[in-house]
């Protein structure tokens, strides 16, 4: 894309991925930390991603008022138009995956209380690493306007669904082998559904980013591998 | 450069016979090129103006969208050392052809200009005058009723129907448009050609305007030509897109303006232009 005749018009869109860089930063950073605080059982570590939610609050609201404010004065059109809309709901996805982080450090007192199960969350880690990889390549990949990049982001969203699942089976088989297992494997269990949601939001903001980018959506159907439904106790 | 080629064109019309729409195609342009003395200012124009809907005109200043406005109703027959070149069809008549009656043409295919040009005459007069100089009407009570139907149809009977002998160039600038359309309509034209109507206008006159062509889609063809790009996006059905004498795209507005195919396109509705 060119430069706009002017000038601030592009500076004005700049600080709009300024922000959504921000968030995406932030809320790797978050989901990184909480992940740490969990297998670590760092209560002070989950605390600080806690009250990093509230940063994601405002740079999303930032976020909209500079949108509104653009879209007010710039009336802006096609690929501008698709930047302004996809960024508003970027930062939406965004905040969400802050929030979800959030909730996976608010169980690190539950799970810690009752001692770090280590043993129990190798599968969670491995998880987190491939979540942790989309978070950090989809917007790098939106921001460099990598139409193709972010469709591979999209449907790399089933190996997350996979890692679920076999989380879902092992800490399903920690529980029926030991009873006393139970309550830090619900906890355990909670925090997965909280990373295979994030992977959905990251999927969510490759869908976006592939719309600006493209202006063309991406087909609604994806494969999907969530078999948790499939896995019964004792099958 | 030649973007829209024959073979588009054949795609387009097959197109709209197959799938069964009701769209007609009520002028359409083949290789239109026109000259003025040496210099070409319109390329191998090739377009389908389709039948009660509105097609915007956009471009760059000098792109070439007034040149072809004109050519559409052969106004630039009064430029001295313009030439127009290729086909332009009426309901597949074409208008150059030798026995083309150019004032029964105008009648058919009106227009209407950038800056209100009522006659120095009154409002009643100067919507009687296209009727009354046609021939269309047989006694004062038909040139009344035409003249009361035009300024209906141009929303502005119920502002002027206490004043009809008035000065038409006394109105707002708003209404003095309103009135210009109004007397486009009273020879009851086939297609509306419009330059610009609205840049004279403030933003009340303007959305009357719009309003009005709304309406008026239902009943006449509409071309016109804004540089206001929201405009187009708002009251148009069709966009085609103009630079330096070539159409660069023509095709559904919505598509115009949110995902246009041509990168000339995007650079230009997103003010990326130069």
């Amino acid at each position: 894309m060119g430069e706009h005749t002017v000038s601030a018009f592009d500076q004005e869109l700049n600080e709009i991925d300024r922000l959504i860089r921000e968030m995406a930063d932030t809320a790797a950073r978050m989901v990184s930390a909480s992940i740490k605080a969990l297998l670590a059982g760092d209560a002070a570590a989950a605390q600080r991603v806690i009250s990093e939610d509230a940063v994601m609050d405002t740079y999303q609201r930032e976020l909209d008022d500079r949108a509104i404010t653009l879209i007010g004065k710039r009336q802006p059109m096609a690929q501008d138009l698709r930047t302004v809309l996809g960024a508003i709901r970027m930062a939406g996805d965004l905040e969400r995956i802050g929030d979800l982080a959030k909730n996976i450090a608010k169980r690190v007192s539950a799970v810690g209380s009752i001692g770090t199960p280590k043993s129990l969350s190798h599968g969670i880690d491995s998880m987190a690493t491939l979540v942790l990889a989309q978070v950090g390549s989809v917007v790098d990949r939106y921001v460099a306007r990598d139409g193709d990049g972010l469709r591979v982001i999209r449907d790399e969203d089933q190996k997350i669904d996979v890692s679920y699942t076999a989380v879902f089976r092992e800490l399903l088989t920690y529980m029926m082998e030991d009873p006393r297992n139970i309550t830090a494997c619900t906890h355990l269990l909670f925090c997965a559904k909280n990373l295979e949601r994030i992977g959905d939001h990251v999927t969510n903001i490759a869908e976006i980013g592939y719309f600006i980018v493209t202006g063309a959506q991406l087909p609604t159907q994806r494969p999907k591998f969530d078999e948790t439904t499939a896995a019964i106790v004792g099958s | 450069m030649n973007v829209m080629n024959e073979q588009k064109i054949e795609e387009a019309v097959k197109a709209r016979m197959t799938a069964g729409t009701n769209e007609v195609i009520k002028m359409r342009g083949d290789k239109v090129t026109v000259h003025y003395g040496e210099k070409q200012a319109l390329f191998d124009v090739d377009i389908l103006i389709r039948e009660n809907q509105v097609t915007a005109l956009i471009g760059p200043s000098g792109c070439g969208k007034s040149t072809f406005l004109r050519s559409l109703n052969r106004m630039n027959d009064t430029i001295a050392g313009c030439r127009v070149g290729g086909k332009i069809t009426l309901d597949n008549e074409d208008i150059y052809d030798r026995a083309i009656d150019v004032v029964e043409l105008r009648a058919r295919v009106g227009m209407v200009f950038q800056k209100p040009n009522p006659f120095p005459k009154s409002i009643y007069e100067n919507v009687a005058y296209g009727p009354r100089i046609h021939g269309l009407t047989r006694s004062k009570a038909d040139l009344d009723e035409v003249v009361e139907k035009s300024l209906q149809k141009a929303a502005l009977w119920n502002e002027v129907k206490d004043r009809l002998h008035d000065a038409g160039t006394g109105l707002s600038g708003g209404q003095q448009q309103r009135l210009c359309i109004a007397r486009a309509i009273a020879v009851s034209p086939e297609v509306i050609l419009m330059d610009e109507p609205c840049s004279a206008l403030d933003p009340i006159a303007t959305a009357r305007v719009e309003e009005l062509i709304d309406e008026l889609k239902q009943n006449y063809t509409i071309v016109i030509v804004t540089h206001s790009m929201q405009q187009a996006a708002r009251v148009s059905q069709r966009t085609a897109m103009f630079h330096l004498g070539y159409l660069v795209e023509e095709g559904p507005t919505e598509k115009m303006f949110t995902n246009p195919d041509e990168k000339r396109t995007q650079d230009y509705i997103t003010g990326r232009f130069g």
